[in-house]
């Protein structure tokens, strides 16, 4: 595969791709309604307009079955006021919503137990593939970056897919940086920010979420250099074993998947790949920090 | 009109053009001048050592002249060698060479060595009273080394003041004949200042040549030259230069008659030292010299060494001890910095023409010689072949300028015509066939998928008013001789390569016969290997198709390896989630706070209830209340200015970078003195001696004070830095604990074993 032509920043023009979580069954039961919620991230999508002509805002939904585009500032007819933007961006969440509802009742239909988790590795990959298309068109680029404003909890089985958007991100250069609206931390989020070097937040206080949206979110990559942005508390890298989730300093990894396990085991249980060795002295013990 | 060609000296100069860098490569020439002058001088010096085998180096200086105080330095007699060059000044008609050093400038050599030293007081108590100066030895001459690497510095002039002597070079100059000395193999100075150390007594099989000064020139000098490469020997002044030719004469024939003997491998002689200071750890002149020199590469080394031999903590041969690997011969040769060939044109030895006469006088250096041997193999092969059974060393160059005189004029009809006449000389006028073979064989060598005419456009010579400029004239590539063929660019091209190679050689500069036979010796060694790199021509032709291959015509190359099963990557999450939110301090997690009564279908109903309401609601204006704004704003704020000072924010910055610079200099100062110590302290355990038993005490003393130093470091840090501090500080504090732990429980064990006085318990 072709890489990225050489890129050309300018660098006071930005490109946000903000992610949306529209997930129904978070929403239903959040603190903060969803129409409260739009009330804050629009106007704070027309002040990042506003910030600088040239800066181009794309708005992807996160659902539950599906995701999408909601808003793309360098359409051509999404140019307008900012009343003509707001409706612009609800009815095509309507839109959205309403097929969203339709392929998850088309898949799970007969009453099992729904998938509650938002697609968040589909989005950032819809985030990435439209942030390589600008790279590739014409030869002066904006910085790029993603905000996620996720409030539904972690999807454990898309581990492997987010962190790969991550190393994509982080491959590409590409601050992630997340806004956590539901009472859950996000320990993807808190990775890929720290691994893309964005902000991660999670405000105490969500009724001034444009407050805390405009002050950390809003300024472009360059001027971040300058500012003082609330910084991670540090992740915790430490491994813990998949087998009791207990943190260790010292175990047994799948040559295979690379799973910890805190003892041998004849069978590694995520891969299901068979050790030939007998002796669990003779298997060297990964020393984890 | 006759053209006339020499060599502007009898013998080559073998020194090197000029001296530039006196820097740690080169011992400073000359560095001393002894004299006599009797009626001033009373000055006297011996070396002496105190208890900790310290040399030392005592001055005395006169009372008597209180305005004028002679430096003294000590002999080398017993130390430095290379340094000992005595002059034999005479008495009565020294005055204008005579420099004497002013009270004041005494001062301040005094207190520059005091700062260099920190030895304690330097300055005469009085006018009235002998200065006495009690220098460490090594410092002395560092100073005094030092100080001549600096050109500007006037204070280079100071001359030894020592009693008058007196040259024994085969004759009596006091007997008033030049009586033959009887033994012709040796030369001896004899001081007539009995107590001096500057006595000489050399033989004269270890002289290698002599130079002296031209009559009529300043001063009549004769030097005996004992290593030529190293320029050691000795220098000798004398009245007047009947006296020096005689002795010159004299000294002449000895060598001459020694020098065709088969000289005896050259013994290092060592000037007789006087029977005065008595030393207790004999070192050879060379095991000093490679301190001293060790001391100068390593300011690092000087420090420690400044701080605890000084101090008295270790002894001289302690501190060495440990450093056995550095003082180790073979290490201090083979790391042993050379400098590499110029990247100035050399390839051409000018010419200097005297106005008046048709003479043209070359001058070749040893180094110049070395880098004609590089640059160009075919005079190279030609020193190799005719010197010296065909023609002398000096007949080849003077052949060799003369080529090089005809090349430059260009006088291409006299050259084929002396070419033609003289096959020697047509040698260096003809094309160098060893230069063009080996650029074919280059050639050969050049990887083929080189686009050559990617930079075709960059070749400006043939364009009009481009060109080469080269001794004012234009270079131009067609001559019509082959010699001229040699354009300027391929001489470029040749000492780029040359440069760029280096000196492959380790053969010091000197005799050019050797330099020529390592030359060729270290060629012939390459181009054997370069013969077993002849395989290596398959790879290189397999590189070519795969450079050549289109990609587009291959298939697509299908991944080799199975592709990854995964069973449930809901583990990888799982183990790793617990960590992080542990991290956040979260309250609750896990995916079961979702209430999942909800059906799906009311879940999205209110989904859209929400988007309508918004959509029916529209902007709000103002989006946030003022008073909330605020709030969150300060909040943040507070919590950022809180989060600032937390450590490990940035894993690339240092804690070190962030402490004070002088801080950190006195940390990372303390900590190598601290390892010093502990590999001094540790290494002397079991203690079996009393030796061992006391050096562990003044260890343990010089510990105990760092110990002092560093806790007021950290109680001295600015609070901003005081926690950073004592994290650096700690871990040395903890080894110096565990040292002083150890001492103490010995201390026990020995006291408890033998009750009041154990062997070797020496207070």
């Amino acid at each position: 595969m072709a890489s990225a032509p050489s890129k050309l920043y300018q660098d006071d023009v930005s490109l946000v791709v903000a992610l949306l979580d529209t997930n129904p069954f978070f929403w239903a039961a959040a603190s903060l309604p969803f129409s409260e919620f739009l009330h804050h991230v629009i106007p704070f999508i027309n002040s990042l307009l506003l910030l600088n002509q040239l800066n181009r805002v794309v708005l992807i939904a996160t659902g539950t079955s599906s995701c999408g585009y909601i808003f793309d500032s360098g359409d051509g007819n999404a140019s307008g006021n900012s009343n003509a933007v707001c409706s612009g961006i609800i009815k095509k969440l309507e839109d959205f919503v309403g097929k969203d509802s339709k392929i998850g009742k088309g898949s799970n239909g007969d009453g099992t137990r729904p998938a509650i988790s938002s697609l968040l590795s589909g989005s950032l990959s819809l985030a990435l593939c439209y942030i390589q298309r600008i790279f590739r068109s014409g030869t002066r680029h904006p910085q790029p970056r993603i905000l996620c404003l996720q409030g539904s909890p972690d999807g454990p089985e898309q581990y492997v897919a987010v962190m790969n958007s991550i190393f994509s991100a982080q491959r590409l250069m590409i601050p992630i940086d997340s806004c956590i609206v539901g009472a859950q931390h996000s320990a993807f989020l808190q990775q890929a920010s720290y691994i893309t070097g964005g902000v991660y937040l999670k405000p105490q206080q969500l009724d001034g979420l444009f407050q805390f949206l405009a002050a950390v979110f809003a300024t472009d990559l360059h001027s971040r250099n300058f500012l003082r942005l609330p910084k991670p508390a540090g992740v915790d890298l430490r491994a813990s074993c998949f087998c009791h989730k207990k943190t260790i300093d010292m175990g047994y990894v799948c040559s295979v998947c690379l799973s910890i396990f805190c003892k041998y085991h004849k069978k590694c249980s995520t891969c299901g790949s068979e050790f030939n060795q007998v002796a669990p002295d003779s298997t060297i013990p990964d020393q984890k920090h | 009109m006759e053209l006339l060609i020499e060599l502007s000296q009898v013998i080559i100069d073998r020194r090197p053009r000029k001296r530039q860098r006196l820097g740690w490569d080169v011992w400073p020439e000359n560095p001393m001048k002894l004299q006599d002058v009797d009626g001033y001088i009373i000055s006297d010096f011996s070396l002496t050592t105190n208890r900790t085998e310290q040399w030392f180096c005592v001055l005395l200086v006169p009372a008597r002249a209180p305005q004028q105080i002679g430096f003294l330095y000590p002999d080398s007699g017993i130390a430095i060698r290379r340094s000992c060059k005595p002059f034999r000044v005479p008495t009565n008609s020294t005055q204008r060479s005579l420099s004497l050093i002013p009270a004041t400038r005494i001062r301040t050599i005094g207190t520059e060595v005091q700062k260099l030293t920190g030895a304690s007081s330097i300055l005469p108590p009085s006018p009235s009273l002998p200065l006495r100066v009690e220098v460490p030895f090594i410092y002395l001459f560092l100073y005094l080394s030092s100080l001549h690497s600096d050109p500007k510095q006037n204070l280079i002039r100071y001359k030894l003041f020592l009693s008058g002597g007196r040259l024994e070079v085969g004759f009596d100059k006091n007997g008033g004949n030049k009586r033959r000395y009887k033994n012709e193999e040796r030369f001896v100075f004899v001081p007539n200042d009995p107590r001096s150390l500057m006595k000489l007594n050399v033989e004269f099989k270890n002289i290698k040549g002599h130079k002296f000064s031209k009559d009529g020139s300043k001063q009549a000098l004769l030097n005996l030259t004992q290593d030529p490469e190293k320029g050691t020997g000795y220098i000798f002044e004398f009245d007047n230069f009947t006296d020096r030719n005689s002795c010159r004469d004299f000294v002449g024939r000895v060598l001459g008659k020694l020098q065709s003997v088969p000289g005896r491998p050259n013994e290092q002689s060592v000037p007789e030292k006087s029977a005065g200071a008595p030393l207790p750890e004999q070192l050879s002149a060379v095991e000093m010299e490679r301190r001293i020199k060790l001391l100068r590469e390593d300011s690092e080394l000087l420090r420690l060494h400044k701080q605890f031999v000084l101090s008295g903590v270790l002894t001289e041969s302690e501190f060495w001890a440990t450093r056995k690997t550095l003082l180790g011969e073979d290490t201090t040769r083979m790391t042993k910095q050379r400098p590499g060939f110029k990247s100035a044109m050399l390839a051409d030895v000018r010419p200097s023409a005297d106005g008046r006469t048709n003479k043209v006088t070359f001058s070749l250096t040893p180094e110049i010689i070395q880098q004609i041997f590089a640059e160009k193999p075919a005079v190279h092969r030609a020193f190799l072949n005719l010197v010296p059974s065909k023609m002398s060393e000096k007949d080849f160059w003077t052949k060799y300028c003369r080529a090089e005189y005809l090349n430059r004029t260009r006088n291409a009809v006299v050259a084929g015509a002396e070419a033609a006449e003289d096959e020697e000389l047509a040698v260096f006028l003809k094309h160098d066939d060893i230069l063009a073979n080996e650029a074919r064989r280059k050639i050969r060598r050049v990887d083929p998928t080189l686009d050559m005419e990617a930079d075709e456009g960059d070749d400006y010579i043939h364009l009009p008013d481009h060109g080469i400029l080269r001794d004012a004239q234009k270079d131009t590539a067609e001559t019509e001789t082959e010699v001229s063929r040699r354009t300027l660019s391929q001489d470029l091209n040749r000492h780029a390569a040359v440069v760029l190679e280096g000196r492959a050689l380790d053969v010091e500069l000197g005799d050019t016969r050797t330099v020529a036979e390592a030359l060729a010796w270290s060629k012939q060694e390459l181009l054997s290997k370069e013969k077993s790199e002849e395989n290596v021509n398959l790879e290189k032709q397999e590189k070519v198709a795969r450079m050549t291959e289109l990609e587009d015509l291959q298939a697509p190359r299908n991944p080799q390896y199975a592709s990854l099963c995964i069973k449930d990557p809901r583990e990888y999450f799982d183990s790793q989630q617990a960590n992080a939110l542990r991290a956040l301090g979260g309250t609750e997690f896990g995916t079961n706070s979702l209430d999942l009564n909800l059906s799906k279908e009311e879940v999205y109903r209110h989904l859209k209830e929400q988007i309508s309401e918004a959509k029916s609601r529209g902007l709000r204006n103002p989006i946030i209340r003022p008073d909330t704004a605020l709030k969150v704003f300060s909040g943040l704020s507070q919590h950022l200015s809180s989060t600032r000072f937390q450590l490990g924010k940035n894993s690339q910055e240092s804690a070190l970078d962030r402490i004070p610079h002088r801080t950190k200099d006195d940390l990372m100062h303390h900590w190598t003195s601290i390892q010093e110590l502990l590999r001094h302290f540790w290494s002397s355990y079991p203690i079996t001696t009393a030796g061992l038993y006391n050096k562990v005490q003044r260890v343990k003393d010089a510990m105990g004070q760092i110990y002092q130093k560093l806790q007021e470091i950290k109680e001295s840090s600015q609070s901003d830095f005081r926690h950073q501090v004592s994290l650096l500080v700690q871990p040395m504090l903890q080894a110096l604990d565990a040292a002083f732990a150890h001492y103490d429980s010995e201390q026990q064990k020995r006291t408890a074993k033998s009750g009041a006085k154990p062997n070797g318990y020496v207070r």
